[in-house]
């Protein structure tokens, strides 16, 4: 009676199968974390076109425009706010205003319609975040936005993870700034500045699942 | 008895023609089942499990689009029968590790006639238990967070809570239990391969078997590494049933919260573990015709473990009762009298007629060699154990401190449709385990048979 027993050309497949595949096994999981990690993965640089080519490096950069200018609400609602086109026409009724580069603001104003911006920096929709809390609290506008007073057309600077959400949650300090500093870009905290914020704001941010995800 | 004639190598006896005759015996008894066509009984036996395991697919399937809420579970009886179902079945798997891991360290020989199929039902029970607290979580799609990896949510599963140890606990007993079983059986695959007449039997059985030729060497590491998994899996018995005890006992809720609940449970489990053995067993080695190999004698051990556990078990009752009683804690002494005389009393004393009074009988020998009484005795106890962790789980969490929050369980369909889908689940896998892999460890019944100590005085 025929026994079966692994016939002699499985042999190389330990060799040339088995083998590669162990060794092989742990560079795929490496590269795998890689590709994931990668900033492209993660979108850090998404620059979307937007209708009108707005720079935030002339206004805030150049001009020093105040972020609370355009953003009027981010210190008391859960939302910056996007400004209205009367925001822009505060100034560019005077200033360049036949430019082409500003017709869509110019139709939005006096047609009433909305100029489409496209969001940038966009959480996904099961998390609830609330900038008033933030930004009266210390977090920098430029500590999530980064340096938006250096950028012709605004891109995502942050990984956007919770992971990264709940690093600053764990550990606030380093990013904590005195609050009337908030809009500051380039701003470097004097030493012990954020333990001083922490504690005299009594801030301690809350890390369970509901905080954010409501 | 003409396939006698065709055995060959593994008949090693010492016995001389004498023993050959009874390993060959033992070879074609139990090669038979798998080999020769199946009996007739178990073509129903499979549709049924099949139409079950249909069942669960259905309930399952409207579960994940519906959510929960089609349970019975409310906002007091936030564990209901989900979890009844889920310690129940781990519950029912530990008899095999304590067959195969323990019996073997304590050389308890009679175990080699039902390790095996014990072994399968521990594995089948666990893959049973594991899919009811992943449905439980209601978003079993991230079932996989319970797993600990580095992630971009920079979250990791909380280590201070019994549900995690139970995550680990219940995984290292399946993993370990699939080793030791599937060890276990590579000389009895050879068997098979060896004994099969057709190409595809002998390619998939010599494909399992991994190349076994019965050398010396291979016995040798096989007998290590066979000593070396019963030494792991030993504590297991133990720790598995004591961490999903823990998930009832680190609580606070009166009827939970008790120090005896672990060895209680593990007491329990092997009770309840037994008590399935049997239920299976006794009609199998009828239609498969092994009564010479799992014999009276094995069912009398099997009896005698049960009654011994169930009187554990019976015991492990009445000191609940009486610490509760004796602690002078108000809520504690409520919960355990509302067990009793409250809306769940039926359920109690199915509990305690089934478990505690049921296994009396088989103090009795008359009774122990009467097996359809022994069958029934042993349905149950299975009935009563369901029953036991449903008393614990529902009952407990029904009437707590603030009467305003208290109420009542009713399962809805789907709840049953659950139940009987995991026995559906079972069913299918076991049989088709009876079906194809080979039911008794052949090599191991071989070695403690009489005929392999007749010549032990040769040497």
């Amino acid at each position: 009676m025929a026994r079966f027993l692994f016939p002699e050309w499985t042999q190389p497949l330990k060799k040339y199968v088995i083998t590669p595949a162990l060794l092989l096994g742990p560079v795929y999981i490496v590269a795998l974390a890689a590709v994931v990690k990668d900033p492209q993965t993660l979108r850090i640089g998404y620059m979307p076109k937007q209708p009108v080519p707005y720079s935030h490096a002339l206004h805030v950069g150049e001009m020093g425009l105040d972020c609370r200018y355009c953003h009027n609400v981010v210190d008391r609602s859960p939302k910056a706010a996007v400004p209205p086109a009367a925001t822009c026409m505060n100034c560019h009724q005077t200033v360049l205003p036949k430019s082409e580069k500003l017709t869509p603001v110019r139709q939005a104003f006096f047609e009433n319609i909305p100029v489409h911006w496209t969001r940038v920096t966009d959480l996904p929709d099961y998390v609830y975040f609330n900038h008033s809390a933030h930004v009266t609290r210390g977090i920098g506008c430029e500590s999530c936005h980064g340096r938006i007073d250096r950028m012709v057309t605004v891109y995502q600077t942050a990984p956007l993870t919770m992971q990264w959400c709940l690093d600053c949650h764990r550990n606030p300090e380093p990013n904590l700034r005195d609050p009337a500093n908030v809009t500051a870009m380039g701003y470097k905290p004097a030493p012990g500045e954020g333990a001083k914020v922490k504690k005299e704001l009594q801030i301690n941010p809350p890390t369970d699942c509901s905080t954010c995800h409501r | 008895m003409a396939s006698a004639t065709e055995a060959h190598a593994d008949d090693h006896g010492h016995g001389g023609e004498n023993a050959r005759e009874t390993f060959r015996g033992i070879t074609r008894d139990v090669t038979k089942v798998n080999l020769t066509p199946i009996g007739r009984w178990w073509y129903p036996a499979f549709g049924v499990s099949l139409l079950l395991l249909g069942m669960l697919v259905v309930a399952v399937t409207h579960l994940f689009r519906t959510g929960i809420g089609i349970w019975g579970n409310n906002n007091v009886q936030g564990w209901a029968w989900d979890i009844t179902n889920f310690v129940f079945w781990v519950g029912i798997g530990h008899a095999g590790t304590l067959i195969s891991a323990v019996l073997y360290l304590f050389r308890q020989d009679w175990r080699t006639s039902i390790n095996r199929s014990a072994e399968a039902m521990t594995i089948f029970a666990v893959a049973c238990a594991g899919i009811f607290p992943i449905l439980h979580t209601g978003r079993p799609w991230f079932a996989w967070w319970m797993i600990p990896h580095p992630n971009d949510m920079g979250m990791w599963p909380q280590f201070r809570s019994p549900l995690m140890w139970d995550v680990f606990a219940i995984s290292t007993y399946a993993t370990t239990s699939i080793l030791f079983w599937y060890m276990g059986m590579v000389p009895d695959l050879a068997t098979l391969r060896d004994k099969s007449k057709d190409k595809v039997r002998q390619v998939v059985y010599g494909l399992l078997s991994l190349g076994w030729r019965g050398s010396a060497r291979q016995w040798h590491r096989y007998e290590r590494a066979y000593l070396i998994l019963a030494a792991l899996s030993t504590p297991l018995v133990l720790s598995v049933h004591s961490v999903v005890s823990f998930d009832f006992a680190t609580s606070q809720n009166p009827g939970w919260h008790t120090t005896i609940l672990p060895p209680y449970f593990v007491a329990g489990a092997i009770f309840s573990g037994f008590a399935m053995v049997m239920t299976l067993m006794l009609p199998l080695r009828h239609v498969l015709g092994l009564k010479h190999i799992i014999t009276q004698d094995h069912i009398h051990a099997m009896c005698k473990v049960t009654v011994a556990t169930g009187t554990i078990v019976g015991g492990a009752y009445a000191i609940e009762l009486f610490t509760a009683w004796y602690s002078g804690n108000l809520w504690e002494w409520f919960t355990f009298r509302n067990r009793i005389l409250g809306p769940y009393a039926w359920a109690y004393f199915i509990m305690v007629s089934c478990n505690v009074i049921a296994p009396q009988f088989f103090w009795v020998k008359k009774f122990r060699e009467n097996l359809v009484f022994v069958w029934i005795l042993c349905a149950f106890i299975n009935v009563g154990m369901w029953f036991e962790r449903f008393v614990i789980i529902v009952s407990s969490l029904a009437r707590q401190a603030l009467p305003g929050a208290w109420g009542y369980f009713e399962p809805t369909k789907w709840d049953f449709m659950t139940l009987a889908g995991s026995f559906g689940l079972f069913g299918t896998l076991f049989l088709l385990f009876v079906r194809f892999a080979p039911v008794v460890a052949m090599a191991e019944v071989k070695a403690v048979s009489p005929a392999a100590h007749a010549g032990k005085d040769d040497h």
